[in-house]
């Protein structure tokens, strides 16, 4: 099912939102799809222009962080005459639910975007109850 | 709950003008939840002296998922961009990334020569290099000084 595509700007993280840094750059929340299936739960983020050896992620207790630094293009001897997206770096941070196995979580990054694969828990997988009919 | 003894006409105007404000209020909380929206992919242009990059940001794709064709000063950028199988019949959680088909015409400040034309495509990032014809590039002129 195709459809024309329209996206909104990418958002910015406030300073509010982020502890204060020691590199003076803009940082951008990625965009980000979650979503369940029977045993897993996925995320994946976009952050276009990060290689995979710049993506940083962290689980602290059940506190999950993405970063990811882009390397800035420097385009010598050219002038930038109309920009609709900045160059910056990614960070976004989620909770995770108790149902994770923070164990087995498969972290993978191709083509700027960042996928992570988090087994469910075994106690948290949905059960089939059969009905015995009496 | 307010009890107002406005006369006996029935309706009770201070609770109109709450329902009012309420709403007013709703309003503005929605006017940030729908930001501007712009045309997919976000393109940037450098101009050079004889020659224009574009740079698009198209995470997930590579190169053969973009189609990319020039005429004149014009430049056509197409793809599609999938979601996973699996998440078909998957329970969203949050759902931020655009899929679908994309096609965006840029035009290009001057003609470039197609046949001069680099691109590549790295971690979602893609960069398309144009060289000006030769004929078109803009010469010196000297001026005679008397």
């Amino acid at each position: 099912m195709a459809q024309e595509m329209t996206t909104t700007a990418k958002r910015e993280v406030t300073p509010a939102e982020r502890g204060e840094v020691t590199r003076s750059t803009v940082v951008y929340r990625p965009d980000t799809d979650i979503y369940e299936t029977e045993d897993h739960v996925v995320l994946i983020a976009d952050m276009p222009g990060v290689a995979p050896a710049d993506v940083d992620v962290n689980l602290e207790r059940r506190v999950l962080t993405i970063r990811g630094h882009v390397h800035r293009q420097a385009h010598d001897g050219y002038r930038r005459v109309h920009a609709e997206y900045g160059e910056g770096d990614y960070e976004r941070v989620f909770t995770l639910s108790e149902e994770i196995d923070r164990d087995r979580i498969e972290a993978s990054h191709k083509n700027g975007v960042l996928t992570l694969k988090m087994p469910k828990a075994e106690s948290a997988k949905t059960r089939k109850i059969t009905v015995k009919a009496a | 709950m307010q009890l107002t003894q406005i006369g006996r006409t029935g309706r009770d105007s201070f609770a109109e003008m709450r329902q009012l404000q309420t709403e007013m209020n709703r309003l503005f909380d929605n006017a940030g939840v729908f930001p501007a929206v712009q045309v997919y992919p976000p393109v940037n242009l450098w101009i050079g002296d004889s020659s224009v990059v574009v740079t698009a940001e198209l995470p997930g794709l590579s190169a053969e998922d973009v189609d990319l064709t020039i005429r004149e000063d014009v430049l056509t950028m197409r793809g599609e961009r999938r979601q996973a199988e699996e998440a078909e019949h998957a329970g969203w959680h949050r759902r931020e990334r655009p899929y679908g088909t994309f096609s965006r015409t840029i035009g290009l400040p001057f003609r470039v020569d197609p046949d001069q034309v680099q691109a590549k495509f790295e971690n979602g990032v893609l960069e398309v290099e144009m060289q000006r014809p030769e004929a078109d590039r803009p010469r010196k002129i000297a001026i005679n000084g008397k």
